[in-house]
């Protein structure tokens, strides 16, 4: 494996980590953080159970 | 290698999460549901004239309420183990060994991070409590949990005393600044109900985390050659 391909494969690898990273906490900023009613109201339970803040 | 990091961590999130959804709902779950009861009137402690028995009818498995619970701790657990299976894949390019045993102690830490260091502060929660402004509390909670990664990155990876040095400091600052709290206590559930549900919510907590960390950390080892 030459030095540019091993560059390459490093660069791809943080690129994926980072957008899963995104992903990630985006999941979990709507299903433990946001308030709107509907989400809270579903989630209400495993927000207390979770250790979020709630209400 | 964005496809392994999702298969990953989708297996093990959704698996550790089905699994800690069935301990919530068996061990947590009644306690909130009991402490529900004192939070709408329907038992009151403090001030009664007849104390209500501590063993209350409680109602068994609520198909709606209960099957979204389990959707959404699965959701919850996943969204965490896309982080987790990231930064396991960062370590592993400098040289750390990922599979299920190593996955373990990731687990721990993860644990530590989001929900063991915000809840030093700001204890689970049991319904009914009085808190602080919901927003100051989640940039709180977002940033102690913040900083709780970083210290534990910096202790597993750090190779200087500054590094650990300056994960202690990480660890300490939230705390010793202080969490938002209420001006005054309004919580109409028992004492006893408050500590049982926190004991419970940090007891699952670290038993769904060593699952999450153990699993992706094995399904992680095991697509090796994707």
């Amino acid at each position: 494996m030459t030095t540019q391909t091993v560059a390459v494969k490093s660069t791809s690898r943080i690129s994926a980590a980072i957008l899963a990273v995104a992903f990630g906490i985006g999941i979990v900023a709507i299903t433990g953080h946001v308030q709107a009613a509907a989400l809270h109201d579903a989630a209400h339970d495993v927000r207390h159970a979770t250790g979020f803040p709630c209400h | 290698m964005f496809t392994r990091i999702l298969t990953s961590a989708l297996f093990a999130g959704a698996a550790a999460g089905l699994i800690t959804a069935l301990l919530q709902l068996y061990f947590v779950q009644p306690v909130l549901l009991h402490a529900e009861l004192y939070e709408g009137g329907d038992l009151v402690h403090f001030g009664a004239q007849e104390l209500a028995p501590a063993v209350q009818e409680l109602g068994g498995f609520d198909a709606v309420r209960d099957g979204l619970s389990i959707i959404f701790t699965m959701l919850i657990y996943a969204g965490y183990a896309l982080v987790l299976v990231a930064l396991m894949s960062v370590a592993e390019e400098r040289g750390a060994s990922i599979n299920g045993r190593s996955g373990l102690i990731w687990g721990v830490c993860g644990f530590i991070a989001v929900h063991f260091a915000p809840g030093l502060s700001l204890a689970p929660e049991v319904p009914g409590v009085a808190a602080a402004d919901i927003t100051a509390r989640q940039i709180w909670w977002g940033a102690t949990v913040l900083a709780a990664a970083i210290a534990m990155w910096l202790i597993a990876f750090g190779q200087s005393w500054t590094a650990w040095g300056a994960a202690v400091v990480l660890l300490l600052a939230p705390h010793v600044v202080g969490a938002p709290q209420p001006d005054v206590f309004t919580g109409p559930v028992p004492t006893e109900l408050g500590a049982l549900f926190a004991a419970r919510a940090f007891g699952i907590g670290l038993a769904a985390w060593v699952m999450l960390g153990g699993f992706a950390g094995y399904f992680w080892s095991r697509d090796e050659t994707a």
